[in-house]
């Protein structure tokens, strides 16, 4: 367990006052979130939810409005105060921690960009992104250094003096992302960072996301409600529903093998020629296929296959980590691209 | 940026033009220093603090006796504007030596003189005091047999307001007066209500635009009091005073007693032997003088001047308080 | 003020309220206030006259007399009690030293020649600076100008001794506010136990706590900042609190995100996002102070206030209104500065683009200093910048104009105001005090808890029950009946003027401009100015009692609806009128149905201003608690039943403020959700 870098256990979080009881009593926390709400004025947020992120992975977490993703994501930091379970960073169970020793935590090892950006108003976009290592306690001289390399990294430099009124909203959060990285923790969380912002500057903002990811590595929890964001960008993907998991898996396994209608209703609407894998189609070997026909990986995105397919005389074989899993053909394709355009 | 430009013009300019007026003014005018040499000149006394109450007769008092302790004893006279309650409470706390006029007070002069024994009675100022009910002139005239409290029930329905709930209108003034005016009321059988104008000045401000617009009006006053130089108000009768008629403040049925006004000073200011509270001390009128002090400050003069005014014509009564 | 920072707090929070829930509550209600109108009307007609519980003026209670030992309790135990000795001598000579120190400077120096260490031209251009480095070059000519015309008027050094005490009050309420604020700010419960405090403060009239102040800190300067204290300061708690509380959560979390302790938070975050609101505070505190300097002049505080007491006492209503125009014109001069201040609060971006740049500033600054350094040494040593020249004097053509003025007024209007009052008194307010004053106690008690059950539920019920019980107990219910049919129709008038003028305003941005600074003016100027002119047209009657109140109360509603009209959406209008509304339809069912919070708040505010008129009522024939106020700060035996009637007057505004407030803040669901989908059905 201690490889994962996060790792959450049977967590519940209940709104309202008596909450507490909930997660105990097996008959209330058994009942649907409109029942409970009735019978005790409680709201179940986060119900029983266990996952492991691990260390560089990107872990996105889906759900509709109101499913409990931002509840479930300040409870990694503890911004909200988990009702029951536990939470581990790196081994060490945060539930337990001192007051000290969250804010150690927060300081030096999980940060947070929000939403709606939550920068000072009243501070330049210098002082926002050194705010985290000034509370720190570091010297002035050091921490604008610091923060002027990251401003340049997300690609604010000549912005340091501008308020945070005077930027876009892409450019505000940019300054968001740079004030999370400027103490650079071994973590970032990120709830739904780009929603605010319109489809352009999100896509310029995921491809930036991407980009660092690529770069420092850092591990990632992502929420969205965006499933092309989330497969975009997510490593797996842990979709919510009345505050609980119902699928975890990556992208191509969500829309290949949903665990039910809501998934499958869910992702309904991705093309799937650019979500699945050749693993997901592949059909066994036939005995007329020839032994020198093209050979592509199992992990290829059927949207890169078309071109050979459709250029090979004869069916194209699959292979998985160096051994022929099976084969795919013209019909496959073309019958995966004509549901993709039967769903758009 | 033009403005910048023109901004670091104007600073220079502005220096420049102090530094012109500085030195234009050490040419010409009086200096701050000569005015206080000229005025460093008062052989000392100490320092006296003067109680001020509301009404003119008693500023008419107090300023005639700060004239004098300031001109004939030079003392730093200092007065306070405070109403009566505060003023007794002053005593106590040090922070006032006289009050200048007092009119009775009996619960007062329980507690700061015989209780607290922090004041003392200075004698009376030679003015008397009177309580009482009071009409306009223009009523008494047009109905003479009005000042006789047994007539009173006959112009209830006159006196009626639509404060009075129907029967006659008795308008009282500033609460610090004690009245026995709603044990009166009932006691003599009238058919009036008692209505708390609240205020001397609304009280005044009553009976003037009464005597003006020919409105009547029943009220309680008392004398001597500027206003009645302005507006001779007229005494209504009530049963005639006589000793402990009035000893029981729920049972009256008689008018009020004529009051000896006297000055209150402290122990303290008393004992010290200061010129000022001999001069206090030995401090009387009459009505007539205060009067005609309190009419010329009415009339806009400054205290100040009105006090040098009365003092500069009557030089031998100034000379015998000094004595 | 109170209504006003939980409507901003109510309205920052949204409640996810069941959509048919409204509709049901609305009837259930209309059905209890249906109730207590019946209970009330019964119980006049059947029991009328019986348990009025009504004390005769003069008469007093065991318990009021028991409170009249308290002034003699203190006088003898000031001098050895050890809280006066160690806790409220040295607090009284730190005051005192603090008030010293600005009244030197700025009004008289107690030795020598009294003059004022800089002098008058020293003070004015020490304030233009002032008034320039916190504000702008706009407020600090204002500045100069106010208090050269001070000097005009032949009251500079009064000006100056009521500046110098409102300084001072100001400062100490800010050592007192601000800490308490922040902590209000912080904590929820700080703010639970210290909101009853700050309605006790602001309610209380000033008189029942005027005398014993004097005796606790003797007369002078020292008691005056003090009692101004004690109304100033709650406005600066609540703003600063108010401030604190209302940042953005988002904000707040993203700074507990990167690990913040409680104290980083609070000098990174919490009092830089704050500053405009505390800012504000500090304006509003200010108004409240200037606005004790007549009522402290009382117990011998220097300065204006004096000037006007003095004037009511001789009726010298032209010296009255020139010192009161100087009260007005130092409310408006530091209402001005202050509020320059808060905007330059304002992060750089939000406020208006200054032309200067901040160096500029700078230099500017640097150089005007230099300048006023110059000429405060001119001012110490040369007379005529030391003492304002009496050669122009435009004090007696003020006076002796006023004088004319109201002479005419009060010669010719007097038949026509008479009449007015006559038929107001006769047609509405006799009948209404008699319902109220003749209704048995009982019945009251049982028609005001309907009422509060229906706009609050059991929570407001039991508090109104406990604040009328309270006023039993105080044994002045009589007086407090009086006074709350006098209340309760003058804030009837109030909300009538509030809607007319509020909607002209609202609807006119030219006719606002009109009226601010009259209306500024009704609030700031002392009522002692204008009682006797209103005395000589309306007589000491209730009638003029309420004519004061409304003037000091209808500002503020008008303020609130005119905000509460112009804040109207600007597209439902323009949908109400793209569908052929008239004006008077466009008033009456779009924009007055969707100002309904506001006039809730209107009421609200006016019933509060209308209350603390309660007293200054009394000093022109309103009777009733104020009256018991009054004697009981003129009388010695009477000073029990003054704070007992203090106290009552207490009780009656913390339960009129609850309902209402209750009243204001349920309406809103209804009102939006009504009047959106007739204006679309319209459009
Ligand atoms: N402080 C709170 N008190 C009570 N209930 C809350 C609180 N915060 C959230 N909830 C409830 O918890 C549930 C989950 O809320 P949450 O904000 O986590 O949803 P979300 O998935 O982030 O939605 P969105 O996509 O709209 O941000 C909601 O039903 C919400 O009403
Ligand atoms: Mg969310």
């Amino acid at each position: 367990m201690n490889s994962s870098a996060i790792s959450v256990r049977n967590l519940w979080k209940v709104f309202g006052s008596g909450g507490a009881k909930i997660p105990l009593d097996p008959e209330l926390s058994a009942l649907p979130s409109s029942n409970l709400l009735e019978r005790t004025g409680c709201v179940a947020a986060v119900r029983n939810m266990s996952f492991d992120v691990a260390k560089g992975e990107v872990f996105v977490i889906m759900g509709l409005s109101g499913s409990g993703k931002s509840t479930l994501i300040r409870c990694l930091t503890r911004l909200i105060e988990p009702t029951s379970g536990s939470v581990s960073i790196g081994g060490q169970d945060i539930l337990q921690a001192r007051p000290a020793e969250l804010r150690d935590l927060r300081r030096q090892k999980m940060s947070m960009v929000f939403q709606h950006f939550g920068l000072l108003p009243h501070r330049t976009v210098l002082d926002n992104v050194a705010y985290g290592l000034q509370i720190r306690g570091a010297a002035k001289n050091e921490r604008y250094a610091r923060s002027r390399e990251v401003i340049e990294l997300v690609g604010l430099k000549g912005y340091e003096s501008h308020f945070p009124e005077q930027l876009s909203g892409g450019m505000q959060q940019r300054v968001g992302l740079a004030r999370a990285l400027a103490g650079d923790p071994d973590a970032i969380l990120f709830d739904e960072p780009f929603s605010a912002l319109d489809p352009l500057i999100r896509r310029d903002m995921q491809a930036e996301v991407i980009r660092l990811h690529k770069d420092m590595g850092k591990t990632m929890v992502f929420v969205t409600h965006d499933l092309s964001e989330a497969l975009k960008l997510g490593d797996r993907i842990l979709i919510m529903r009345h505050g609980e998991a119902v699928q975890c898996g990556t992208g191509d396994e969500l829309v290949g093998s949903p665990a039910n209608d809501y998934i499958a209703d869910f992702v309904s609407e991705v093309p799937r020629s650019d979500v699945l894998t050749l693993k997901w189609i592949a059909e066994p070997v036939a005995s007329s296929t020839p032994g020198d026909a093209p050979v592509l990986s199992s992990a290829t995105i059927i949207r890169d296959a078309i071109h050979t397919v459709m250029h090979s005389s004869s069916p194209v074989l699959v292979e998985d980590s160096g051994t022929i899993t099976g084969q795919i053909d013209r019909d496959s394709i073309l019958s995966v691209l004509r549901s993709t355009r039967a769903a758009a | 940026m033009r403005k910048t430009s023109v901004l670091k013009r104007l600073v220079p300019a502005l220096a420049g033009a102090a530094a012109t007026a500085l030195l234009l003014s050490a040419c010409g005018g009086s200096t701050v220093n000569q005015a206080a040499a000229a005025d460093g000149s008062k052989t000392a006394c100490g320092t006296v603090n003067v109680a001020m109450n509301a009404w003119v007769g008693y500023t008419a008092n107090a300023a005639v006796y700060s004239y004098v302790a300031k001109e004939k004893l030079g003392c730093n006279v200092v007065q306070k504007d405070l109403n009566e309650q505060i003023a007794w409470q002053g005593f106590s706390s040090g922070e006032v030596d006289i009050i200048i006029e007092n009119w009775g007070h009996d619960d007062l002069v329980k507690q700061y003189i015989t209780e607290q024994a922090v004041a003392v009675d200075a004698g009376p100022t030679g003015n008397k005091g009177r309580i009482g009910w009071y009409v306009p002139p223009w009523l008494a005239k047009a109905h003479p047999d009005i000042l006789d409290s047994k007539n009173l029930n006959k112009y209830a329905s006159l006196l009626k307001t639509s404060e009075s709930g129907g029967k006659g209108q008795l308008l009282d003034g500033d609460p610090a007066f004690v009245t026995n005016d709603e044990a009166l009321v009932k006691n003599l059988g009238l058919d009036f209500k008692v209505v708390y104008s609240g205020s001397e000045a609304a009280l005044i401000q009553s009976f003037r635009a009464a005597e003006k617009n020919k409105t009547p009006l029943l009220g309680y006053f008392y004398e001597p009091q500027w206003f009645l130089a302005e507006v001779p108000l007229v005494k209504v009768n009530l049963p005639k005073w006589t000793a402990g008629c009035d000893a029981e403040p729920e049972k009256v049925a008689c008018d009020y007693p004529d009051y000896t006004l006297n000055k209150i000073i402290s122990k303290k200011f008393s004992d010290s032997g200061s010129p000022a509270a001999k001069l206090v001390k030995a401090f009387t009128w009459t009505n007539a003088d205060q009067d005609s002090v309190a009419t010329d400050i009415q009339k806009g003069m400054a205290p100040e001047a009105a006090a040098k005014k009365w003092v500069d014509a009557h030089p031998q009564q100034v000379d015998a308080w000094l004595k | 003020m109170s209504a006003t920072l939980i409507e901003l707090e109510k309205t920052s929070g949204t409640e996810p309220a069941p959509a048919k829930l409204p509709r049901r509550r609305l009837s259930r209600r209309a059905l209890l206030l249906l109730s207590a109108a019946v209970v009330w009307i019964a119980g006049f007609v059947f029991l009328h006259g019986t348990g009025t519980l009504a004390l005769p003026t003069s008469e007093l209670t065991d318990l009021h007399r028991s409170l009249n030992h308290f002034n003699s309790w203190v006088a003898s135990n000031r001098d050895d009690n050890p809280v006066f000795l160690y806790l409220l001598s040295p607090l009284r000579s730190a005051v005192d030293a603090v008030a010293a120190v600005f009244t030197t400077v700025f009004a008289a120096s107690s030795i020598g020649l009294g003059l004022p260490e800089i002098g008058w031209l020293g003070t004015v251009a020490l304030l233009g600076w002032i008034a320039f480095a916190v504000g702008n070059a706009r407020v600090a000519l204002l500045t100069v100008a106010v208090f050269t015309f001070f000097g005009l008027q032949g009251l500079f050094v009064e000006a100056a001794h009521t500046f110098a005490l409102v300084v001072t009050a100001v400062l100490l309420s800010l050592l007192v506010g601000l800490p308490m604020g922040v902590l209000a700010g912080v904590s929820g419960r700080v703010e639970k136990i210290i909101t009853p405090v700050l309605d006790f403060m602001q309610i209380l009239p000033t008189f029942v706590y005027l005398a014993p102040l004097a005796l606790v800190f003797l007369i002078g300067p020292a008691s005056a900042v003090i009692a101004t204290v004690i109304y100033a300061a709650p406005p600066i708690i609540r703003l600063t609190a108010h401030g604190i509380r209302g940042i953005p959560e988002n904000t707040r979390e993203a700074s507990d995100s990167l690990g913040t302790t409680s104290l980083q938070r609070l000098f990174t975050l919490q009092i830089p996002m704050a500053k405009r609101t505390i800012v504000m505070g500090i304006n509003q505190g200010t108004m409240a102070a200037l606005s004790m300097v007549t009522i402290a002049a009382l117990i011998a505080a220097p300065g204006l206030g004096q000037v006007v007491v003095r004037a009511l006492q001789s009726l010298d209503v032209g010296t009255a209104v020139n010192a009161g125009l100087s009260i007005v014109l130092m409310a408006i001069m530091l209402d001005r500065v202050t509020t320059a201040a808060s905007e330059r609060a304002l992060p750089a971006t939000q406020r208006r683009r200054s032309r200067v740049s901040r160096r500029t500033r700078m230099i500017v600054v640097g150089a005007t200093f230099a300048l006023v350094l110059m000429l405060v040494q001119l001012s110490r040593t040369m007379l005529w910048a030391a003492r304002f020249p009496q050669e122009v004097n435009l004090g007696p053509a003020i006076t002796g104009g006023v004088d004319n003025a109201s002479e005419w007024l009060q010669t010719h209007l007097f038949l026509l105001t008479g009449a007015f009052r006559e038929a107001v008194t006769l047609a509405f307010l006799n009948p209404f005090q008699t319902a109220v004053t003749e209704t048995p106690f009982f019945i009251m008690f049982a028609a005001l808890a309907l009422v509060a059950y229906a706009f609050g539920g059991w929570k407001l019920t039991a508090l109104v029950l406990a604040c009328l019980t309270m006023i039993i107990y105080l044994g002045l219910w009589g007086d407090a009946m009086v006074t709350l049919a006098s209340t309760l129709v003058a804030t009837v008038i109030v909300m009538v003027l509030g809607i007319v003028f509020g909607v002209a305003m609202g609807r006119s941005s030219r006719f606002d401009k009109l009226m601010r600074p009259v209306l500024d003016a009704g609030q700031t100027l002392p009522a002692f100015v204008y009682l006797v002119p209103f005395l000589g047209l309306f007589g000491a009657t209730r009638f003029t009692a309420i004519i004061a109140g409304v003037i000091y109360a209808a500002p503020a509603a008008i303020k609130i609806m005119a905000d509460g009209i112009s804040g109207v959406s600007p597209t439902v209008v323009e949908a109400a009128v793209a569908s052929g509304s008239t004006p008077w339809q466009v008033i009456t069912k779009v924009q007055l149905p969707m100002a309904r919070k506001s006039l809730g708040l209107a009421a609200n505010q006016g019933l509060i201003y209308v209350l603390a008129m309660v007293v200054v009522g009394a000093l022109v024939g309103a009777g009733g608690l104020g009256y018991d106020v009054v004697a009981g700060f003129v009388q010695s035996s009477l000073f029990g039943k003054g704070l007992a009637a203090g106290l009552a007057i207490v009780f009656l505004g913390i339960l009129l403020d609850r309902i209402t407030q209750a009243a204001a803040f349920t309406a809103p669901s209804r009102s939006l959700s009504t009047a959106q989908p007739t204006t679309t059905k319209e459009a």
